[in-house]
């Protein structure tokens, strides 16, 4: 198994907006927990006015320009977008997305890396909902949304894959390169859309399961208008895939 | 096929089944008439049920939440010692 790791590169693409402080303990965490493992991360800044590219250019200082890649946005220009944009600099065979702000832990990257090899997955995805899994920081309300919007999509849509909505996943590179350029949702309806088309594609998906701790450092949200953009989202893929 | 093709091959198919149990009367018709809302209601439970197990067995790890913060500091501290300005927070 080291064998094929050795020869695996993985380039991890996290976008930020304003995440000065999350994308330094991110790089930390990353660094702490993939050690023997061939990695650059990419972050994609999109102009935040909080200086996360300065920390970025110090933390490049500190781990090296061909580890830490800063590869900035001059405004926000939106989720599927950034990922492109990372894409166009990755130079590992496989692609990690995650969340910079450490709702995603890089101590589960291990677990990914180690699924995909043993099992040869296309796609590796992380879920909230299985035994070893779970979400801290979670109302009721909210809890019952996630329920409730998880069932319906289940039912709906059967997509294979019990977690839709988690966007901490680990692809082949040529995957991503295929599924992204046909995904047009945008915000977390662009996770869903992504496995859903990579699901009909027969691409081979396997879940592992992750921890969700809802954001430390500033605020996340979930309003009426989400849940509205979660049911219309839902309605175009069913008429779409 | 689109996924709503599917979905609907199925209705379809259900309905065909439904009409031809009305043409041959193996059950009371007064039965059968009622057959399509014996589905939806149990389709309306299905989702229900499938609500609350899944509310009453949600994962939870408020020890991940700990675990983090031990991260955080520790992540700080390595951090202000090679010089990166995180700030105070």
């Amino acid at each position: 198994m080291d064998e094929t790791m050795k020869k695996n590169k993985y380039s991890i693409i996290v976008p930020t907006y304003n995440e000065r402080l999350n994308i330094a303990l991110i790089i930390y965490l990353i660094f702490k927990h993939l050690k023997n493992v061939d990695f650059e991360i990419i972050v994609v800044d999109d102009g935040s006015p909080d200086g996360t590219q300065d920390i970025v250019k110090q933390l490049q200082q500190v781990y090296g320009e061909d580890r830490v890649l800063l590869r900035p946005r001059p405004k926000k220009l939106g989720l599927g977008t950034a990922y492109i944009h990372g894409l166009k600099h990755a130079s590992g065979n496989f692609v990690v997305i995650m969340d910079a702000d450490l709702s995603h832990h890089p101590k589960y990257l291990p677990s990914f890396i180690k699924k995909q090899i043993e099992t040869g997955a296309s796609i590796v995805t992380g879920t909230r909902y299985v035994k070893g899994g779970g979400v801290h920081g979670w109302n009721l309300m909210r809890k019952l949304t996630s329920r409730g919007a998880n069932v319906l999509a289940q039912t709906l849509l059967w997509p294979g894959v019990s977690d839709l909505t988690g966007s901490f996943r680990l692809y082949k590179k040529s995957v991503l390169e295929d599924v992204i350029s046909s995904c047009v949702s945008k915000g977390y309806v662009f996770q869903m859309e992504m496995i859903v088309r990579a699901s009909r594609k027969g691409y081979h998906i396997e879940e592992v399961p992750i921890t969700f701790v809802d954001r430390v450092y500033g605020s996340s949200k979930l309003g009426g208008s989400e849940i509205v953009e979660y049911l219309k989202g839902l309605v175009y893929l069913l008429v779409t895939t | 096929m689109k996924h709503i093709v599917k979905i609907m091959t199925l209705l379809v198919a259900l309905s065909a089944l439904w009409i031809s149990l009305l043409q041959t009367s193996i059950i009371p018709e007064s039965y059968t008439w009622l057959l399509p809302l014996y589905f939806i209601i149990s389709l309306g439970c299905y989702g229900l049920l499938m609500v609350g197990v899944g509310l009453m067995r949600f994962p939870t790890c408020p020890h991940e939440a700990i675990l983090l913060q031990q991260d955080i500091v520790e992540a700080k501290g390595f951090l202000k010692g090679k010089g990166v300005d995180i700030g105070s927070d």
